[in-house]
């Protein structure tokens, strides 16, 4: 395998749980809701799915928990922010204060006996060749020799992306996440579907943290995460709010966590701790250079009631 | 059937606000006690340990001042900025970056420049002075974005807390290394000429400039015109610029303070407590102070009593994992619980909740 494939191939591997919690985000701020729960939700999705995964022996499980887990802190959300009118942005930071403690102190209680994951070895998702389309050269490598989950995610993006632009439904999203008031007078429950889709968000952010877990780096270690989450918030803006071109931002930070590996691998001389800056640089670089175009073309593509609590009885 | 409704109310009475804040906190501590009961905890055992461990007696408490020295100086730190909602998220890498700079005066000035008088009176305002640079800067970078292109600041404030503290275990793994230190990670120790002076245990001086700096903030907020501007701004953006309030200048004046602030915390950190650049610096009094500040709603004299309360939780939670062998992160639990329930009740204060009859279903 040379170079080029072999990066590109660890890059869908590393943007996968990115990918998932930044489509999670995308659809919980294109109904309103700014969550930036989404590192909290992550690492309570992480370590559910790891702690499932490892008493039960079933990595389907571990996912499917991570998501119910992701999906009940959003809830935590979605009270707070729709139903308590709390501010978003400090509500979602409490999600992620609480949610970071919450998932150290269960890290230390939810393995054998009560004692502590760390260290464990448990179930994880391994690469499953797709026959035929793994043989591809090249393509096939970077592609299609995945674990299951990348797989989901090759499904999971472009329906989402389909239910957003085409159907009803996802008008509907979209709209309440613009004009709440006026989706309201067409009959459309705005409370109703901002509580749906801000809850299916954070079952994404938990699908992302599962696949940390149960596939990339596979067992539980406190801040497995890294910042993920909140990359995953930089990665919604670069992606203008369209899950299609969240890919692509997923995939650049994967294809860095790939080169840094490589360097690494090659025993470079630079410290790992200075090389683990990238992402965290990258990132406020990826943001700068989004904001200054977008600015430029006079539209950022922000959902315009994004971060506002809907109100009936006050008219803007 | 039977609905309920929110009514405005038309002022809120300090009992109300007293009993909406007592039923948050009853909320969070269930919350928690679940949490222990899950894990075949006793709650009551467990509270009643963290109390005692955080307030039992005279090393108790000053254990928690110990702690809540930073919380109050980080807690000032975001109120500033969150006063006029410019979303500083970033008081975690302000700090280790203030952390950095004043270890560095305190390591290196002695052989750059030997002839800098090496007392107490000279080096502490060195170390603290670099220590507020070094935290502006590493918050000017955010703001200077957000002011002239519309960056996003939650972003870049917590994307730069990531390099600051991958930065400061770069040096105290690497460069900065005391090669006489066995091996263990950490810098060498300052000499004593860099030492906050100590008033008993480990409670030193930075309590008292943690207060002074509360002052302070408090006769900006309320007594100065600048203080006006910046509420203002967080009030309603456009209406300042119409009375013709620089947004511009505030945004870089308020991080200034803002991350100044949460810069001097890392230095009160090393010189009063490690002496030396090692692992314990960045243990979420940023973060933290973004809890301290929200409950305190953002009031500076306010935020010492929160600041110490949760330094409480913190303690406490040290303590259980001693006694009881449970995970001290019950103690950061507990905070994201108690901020999310004070966040979700405080509609509770601006409104009445008040049940309904309807004879239709409604929408």
């Amino acid at each position: 395998m040379d170079l080029v494939t072999s990066i590109l191939s660890i890059a869908v591997f590393a943007g996968t749980s990115l990918v998932f919690a930044t489509v999670g985000e995308i659809i919980a701020e294109r109904a309103g809701i700014l969550n930036l729960g989404l590192e909290g939700m992550m690492i309570m999705g992480a370590v559910t799915a790891f702690a499932t995964a490892y008493a039960t022996d079933n990595a389907y499980l571990g996912v499917l928990v991570a998501m119910i887990v992701g999906g009940l802190m959003a809830l935590i959300h979605a009270i707070a922010t729709i139903s308590l009118r709390a501010d978003q942005v400090v509500a979602g930071l409490a999600l992620t204060i609480g949610g970071t403690g919450l998932a150290s102190f269960l890290g230390q209680e939810l393995g054998p006996g009560g004692g502590p994951l760390v260290g464990l070895i448990g179930p994880k998702f391994v690469e499953v060749p797709i026959p035929g389309m793994s043989s591809i050269p090249v393509i096939g490598e970077i592609l299609f020799n995945k674990d299951q989950l990348v797989y989901a995610m090759y499904l999971i993006v472009p329906l989402v992306w389909w239910f957003l632009y085409k159907t009803r439904p996802g008008l509907h999203l979209r709209a309440v996440g613009e004009n709440p008031q006026a989706t309201d007078a067409l009959g459309v429950n705005v409370f109703r579907l901002r509580y749906l889709y801000t809850v299916i968000g954070g079952m994404f952010a938990g699908l992302g943290g599962a696949h940390l877990s149960l596939a990339y780096t596979p067992g539980w270690t406190e801040n497995l995460t890294g910042g993920r989450g909140w990359i995953a918030i930089a990665l919604v803006i670069f992606a203008t709010w369209n899950p299609a071109r969240a890919v692509v931002g997923a995939l650049l930070f994967g294809g860095v966590n790939a080169i840094q590996f490589r360097l690494q691998a090659e025993g470079t001389t630079i410290s790992a701790n200075l090389l683990n800056m990238t992402p965290y640089l990258l990132t406020v670089i990826v943001l700068v250079a989004v904001t200054y175009f977008e600015a430029f073309r006079k539209k950022v593509g922000a959902p315009a009631a994004l971060g506002i609590p809907y109100n009936r009885e006050e008219r803007v | 059937m039977i609905g309920f409704t929110l009514e405005k109310r038309l002022e809120t009475s300090t009992k109300t606000n007293l009993l909406v804040l007592a039923g948050s906190l009853l909320v969070a501590l269930s919350a928690g006690a679940l949490l222990l009961l899950a894990v075949g905890a006793s709650p009551l055992e467990a509270y009643g340990a963290m109390l005692k461990g955080a307030f039992g007696g005279r090393l108790e408490i000053v254990e928690t001042l110990v702690r809540a020295t930073p919380l109050i100086l980080t807690g000032l730190s975001v109120a500033v900025a969150f006063r006029m909602l410019f979303w500083n998220i970033g008081a975690e890498g302000q700090l280790v970056a203030g952390g950095i700079a004043a270890s560095a005066v305190a390591l290196f000035l002695p052989g750059a420049a030997p002839w800098v008088p090496q007392n107490a009176w000279v080096y502490l305002p060195l170390m603290g002075t670099a220590a507020i640079a070094a935290g502006a800067v590493w918050g000017l970078v955010p703001a200077l974005l957000k002011s002239s292109l519309g960056v996003n600041e939650i972003i870049t404030t917590l994307m730069f807390n990531y390099v600051a503290i991958l930065l400061y275990q770069h040096l105290f793994n690497g460069p900065w290394k005391d090669p006489e230190g066995f091996g263990f990670p950490g810098s060498a120790e300052f000499g004593e000429f860099a030492f906050l002076p100590r008033f008993t245990g480990r409670l030193h001086l930075g309590l008292v400039i943690g207060l002074v700096a509360a002052v302070l903030v408090w006769i900006v907020f309320t007594k100065t015109k600048w203080g006006y501007e910046i509420a203002l701004i967080g009030e309603n953006e456009t209406a300042a610029r119409y009375a013709g309030v620089s947004v511009f200048r505030n945004i870089v004046l308020v991080m200034i303070l803002s991350a100044g602030l949460a810069g001097l915390t890392g230095f009160s950190e090393v010189a009063g407590v490690s002496h030396r650049l090692q692992q314990g610096l960045a243990v979420n009094n940023g973060f933290t102070g973004i809890i301290v500040a929200w409950l305190a709603k953002l009031h500076p004299l306010r935020v010492v009593v929160v600041a110490v309360l949760l330094a409480g939780l913190l303690v406490g939670g040290d303590q259980i994992q001693i006694t009881l062998g449970l995970p001290a992160a019950i103690g950061q639990v507990l905070q994201g619980a108690i901020l999310l329930s004070v966040l979700g009740g405080d509609i509770f204060s601006r409104y009445r909740l008040r049940m309904i009859r309807t004879t239709a279903k409604e929408a």
